[in-house]
């Protein structure tokens, strides 16, 4: 098929370490394989030393994969590295592609011409970006001094000006706050629904997954335990979600609500803390049966973390 | 503010630096290279003079190649220290809160790497000279002790006087030219490259004008048995008046640089 | 073949921060000329001590000295860069070069520039023009060639010994000083008469590493000195070869330490 981005066989990766005296062999990603399809958005997911840094490594040709084979845009990562650099744009939470101490616009100038853009590409691509990313404001600033929202918006302008089919983003909103977090998510969504772009991000946050992703990918001790929908996800670990009731005036524990677990309360009362499993009732129908009892202010419904739902794959494999 | 604070630091200074094995290898083999190339320049302009340049023969020649290659991983000649890096960013004011005299904490931590360092890089660069050349050594047991005393007090006048260059970081936004210009003169004065008594006479004077010599020509001077006797005894005094005068130096600095701190608010 | 528009980006935003930091280059540049200054006078304070030292006098230690000079400072203005490899290891910055279609060795060589060594090249060029006027030269078209040679092929063997570096660094990381051993104790070998030189630094400064080639052997062929015994005729011509072979030795280490990266780094 040609529509596939990323194609893995039976892919694994192994280091040798240095422990003590003796060398022994860690398998960081065991067997991998996964097929991921043009304009797709996949979510992958799995607790630190899962070996996720290690797939985008192998994924993009920086790692010499141990075992299994490897496709990214149809091309081998290692020897066509230069050829697949022009098609693969990657985000990296922790690490910074732009030069340290030179105008955010003179890096984007500078990758342009590393990714030979002509001149209107180029002119045209970076409105489009500084546009949609609002960098504007800092455009003739040293990277050294933005604030980290700004300096990410600026990573994924400079990641993503080479229009690359596969953007692949490591942990792209790890210490943002949230507004800085929505405003990315925006940000790919349509750059998705403009361009057909496939994304693949790893991340430690529901929200990203949610907001962002299609499929989500769990990875365990180097290999794949899950692969589907988040809905499929939750429903295979049991998600249970929380239902936030802040109450007009201070009411006793409601702990006989049909289908929900009473969690907690707090002031008195004033805000109780109801567990339902999303297939057996819904948020609807537990405020149904809520709005006899008390008056409710305000609520929110709390979803499981992302380690929480790792955790709880991995407890039920072992 | 008891000894055993400082002791305790001493310690922690000397931990940290047996970390970096692979970086004291790595130091080694370059104090060796160094010292190699030294020996054959310098050996040849003694050979040239007829067997003695400036009080120096060969195998004193090699003491002094040897001992201050090996003193290199324990004299800050590069200026830069953490205690700059703290005072220039303000987060000494973080270390004021504690029970401890900033200024003596540093330099004592300071000492503890140096000392440690002989350990990897010192000794190792004396074997190297001694057995792959030979080398001179004092004919008094007294000239060692005498000695062992000079290279400490060595180390200790390199950590006080470099700890200047971070303090300048209380009144100067940046402190990297000082550092520059420590690492530029440090070396050169101190008799690194070439022996100072190899100097024009006005360049010498400019040298024992400054407390580098005191850093590494002058221990080496009496462990290789160039100094004797009374004139050693003189060196370790000139060597104690360095001490002095920058810890004074030190302490003046640290105090007012605090009171400037507080009044400013960091 | 290579499209070189990306750095002459990089070389043009580079070229305008530093203008636009301007105290700072300043700083930068001063210190590069006291380096460069302190360095020059290291060899004059041996060489004014004695007559001659394996076969040059001052006048054509100097010459030698600005000949090496000039070829270093200028390869490390574009390759000096290379130093930085470890720090790019550890911050895992090298990954990202992977992501650009361009090769590792060109970003690495291009992702900076430091125009201050212009300063030391300057140092170097006095010296190489004082050198000069010093000596009685048999100005030909032929010496003229030789010293354009020696020039050329002295600042591609310094550039590779920078890239020898960085391809080791894959391995040591830690232990980053052992290359400078050869790097900068290579420039330091390059301006000695390595007449003087023992049997191992005639392998691995002489030969190996072929520092003799960058400035000495040129300057004993131009001036017609007499040579170290195992210096056959005219050996200053073949500074050409000894730079193809310190690339083709570069180039292999680089290789198969980015080898070792793809397949053991992590």
């Amino acid at each position: 098929m040609t529509d596939t981005i990323v194609e893995t066989e039976a892919l694994g990766r192994d280091f040798r370490v240095r422990d003590g005296l003796r060398r022994r062999t860690v398998v960081a990603v065991e067997e991998l394989t996964v097929r991921i399809g043009a304009g797709e958005a996949v979510g992958y997911i799995g607790a630190n030393g899962a070996g996720k840094s290690t797939t985008i490594k192998m994924l993009t040709g920086i790692l010499v994969p141990t075992r299994g084979s490897v496709r990214t845009c149809g091309l081998q990562p290692v020897p066509d590295r230069k050829r697949l650099a022009r098609q693969v744009g990657v985000v990296f939470g922790q690490r910074t592609q732009l030069w340290w101490d030179l105008p955010v616009r003179d890096s984007l100038r500078i990758l342009a011409a590393i990714h030979s853009l002509g001149t209107t590409a180029e002119r045209e691509r970076t409105d489009e970006l500084v546009e949609r990313l609002e960098l504007g404001e800092f455009l003739g600033t040293p990277v050294r001094q933005l604030s980290l929202g700004q300096r990410m918006r600026a990573e994924v302008a400079a990641a993503l000006l080479h229009s690359p089919r596969l953007v692949i983003l490591d942990e792209p909103t790890i210490g943002l706050d949230v507004l800085s977090k929505q405003r990315l998510r925006e940000f790919l969504v349509a750059e998705r629904r403009l361009h057909g772009t496939t994304l693949m991000l790893t991340t430690h946050d529901m929200g990203d997954v949610e907001r962002l992703c299609d499929r989500i990918l769990l990875a365990d001790r180097g290999s794949l335990v899950f692969d589907g929908t988040l809905a499929g996800l939750s429903r295979t670990v049991g998600a249970e979600r929380v239902l936030v009731v802040d109450l007009a005036e201070p009411t006793p524990d409601l702990d006989d609500v049909p289908d929900t677990r009473h969690l907690g309360s707090e002031g008195g009362g004033l805000r109780q803390r109801l567990g339902f499993d999303p297939d057996v009732t819904t948020a609807a129908r537990v405020l149904a049966a809520l709005s006899g009892r008390a008056e409710l202010v305000d609520l929110a419904v709390e979803e499981p973390d992302v380690e929480e739902i790792v955790r709880r794959v991995y407890a039920a494999r072992r | 503010m008891t000894v055993r604070t400082y002791v305790r630091l001493f310690v922690a200074g000397f931990r940290r630096q047996s970390t970096y094995r692979l970086a004291a290898f790595g130091g080694l083999v370059a104090n060796a290279t160094f010292g190699l190339l030294k020996v054959a320049l310098l050996f040849a302009a003694v050979r040239t003079s007829g067997g003695e340049l400036a009080g120096y023969d060969v195998a004193m020649m090699s003491s002094y190649i040897w001992i201050s290659q090996g003193l290199l991983g324990s004299i800050n000649l590069s200026g830069r220290t953490d205690i700059a890096d703290r005072i220039r960013t303000g987060d000494v004011a973080v270390d004021f809160l504690r029970p401890v005299d900033v200024h003596l904490a540093s330099v004592a931590t300071e000492v503890g790497r140096s000392v440690f360092a002989l350990i990897p890089r010192g000794l190792p660069s004396v074997a190297i000279g001694a057995v792959v050349v030979g080398m001179a050594v004092p004919d008094h047991a007294s000239a060692y002790v005498l000695g062992a005393v000079s290279l400490f007090l060595a180390i200790v006048v390199s950590a006080t006087t470099v700890y200047l260059v971070g303090a300048a970081g209380f009144w100067l936004v940046e402190t990297r030219g000082v550092a520059i210009l420590y690492m530029v003169v440090s070396g050169f004065l101190a008799g690194l490259f070439v022996p100072i008594g190899l100097f024009p006479g006005w360049l010498h004077a400019v040298a024992t004008a400054t407390p580098f010599p005191s850093m590494m020509m002058y221990p080496v001077d009496i462990l290789s048995g160039r100094v004797e006797g009374l004139a050693s005894l003189g060196i370790v005094g000139l060597q104690l008046f360095w001490v002095g005068t920058t810890v004074a130096a030190g302490q003046l600095a640290t105090r007012s640089g605090r009171r400037r701190l507080e009044v400013q608010g960091g | 073949m290579v499209d070189l528009t990306p750095y002459r980006a990089v070389l043009a935003s580079r070229v305008r921060a530093q203008r636009t930091y301007r105290a700072n280059f300043l700083l930068d540049l001063s210190s590069s000329l006291l380096v460069g200054l302190v360095e020059l006078a290291e060899v004059w304070v041996v060489f004014r001590s004695v007559d001659s030292l394996g076969g040059l006098d001052l006048a054509a230690v100097v010459l030698v000295f600005g000949l090496a000079d000039l070829s270093f400072s200028l390869a490390d203005l574009a390759f000096g860069h290379c130093d930085t490899l470890p720090t790019y290891l550890r911050a895992g910055t090298l990954d990202v070069f992977y992501l650009r279609p361009q090769p590792l060795l060109l970003q690495l060589i291009t992702s900076d520039i430091s125009l201050r060594r212009l300063a030391r090249a300057a140092v170097g060029v006095a010296a190489l023009v004082a050198g000069l006027a010093m000596n009685d030269v048999p100005w030909s078209a032929g010496a003229v060639a030789l010293l354009v040679l020696a020039v050329v092929s002295g600042i591609a063997t310094f550039a590779a010994m920078f890239v020898w570096a960085a391809g080791a660094q894959f391995y040591l990381v830690d232990g980053a000083e052992a290359t400078n051993a050869f790097v900068y104790g290579g420039r330091y070998a390059a301006s000695q008469p390595a007449s003087v030189w023992s049997r191992p630094l005639v392998v691995v400064f002489g030969f190996f590493f072929p520092m003799a080639f960058t400035a000495y052997l040129p300057v004993v062929t131009l001036l017609g000195l007499p040579g170290p015994d195992w210096m056959p005729d005219g050996l200053g011509w073949c500074a050409p070869l000894a730079a193809i072979w310190a690339w083709a030795l570069a180039l292999t280490t680089w290789r198969t330490g980015v080898r070792h990266y793809q397949g053991g780094g992590g």
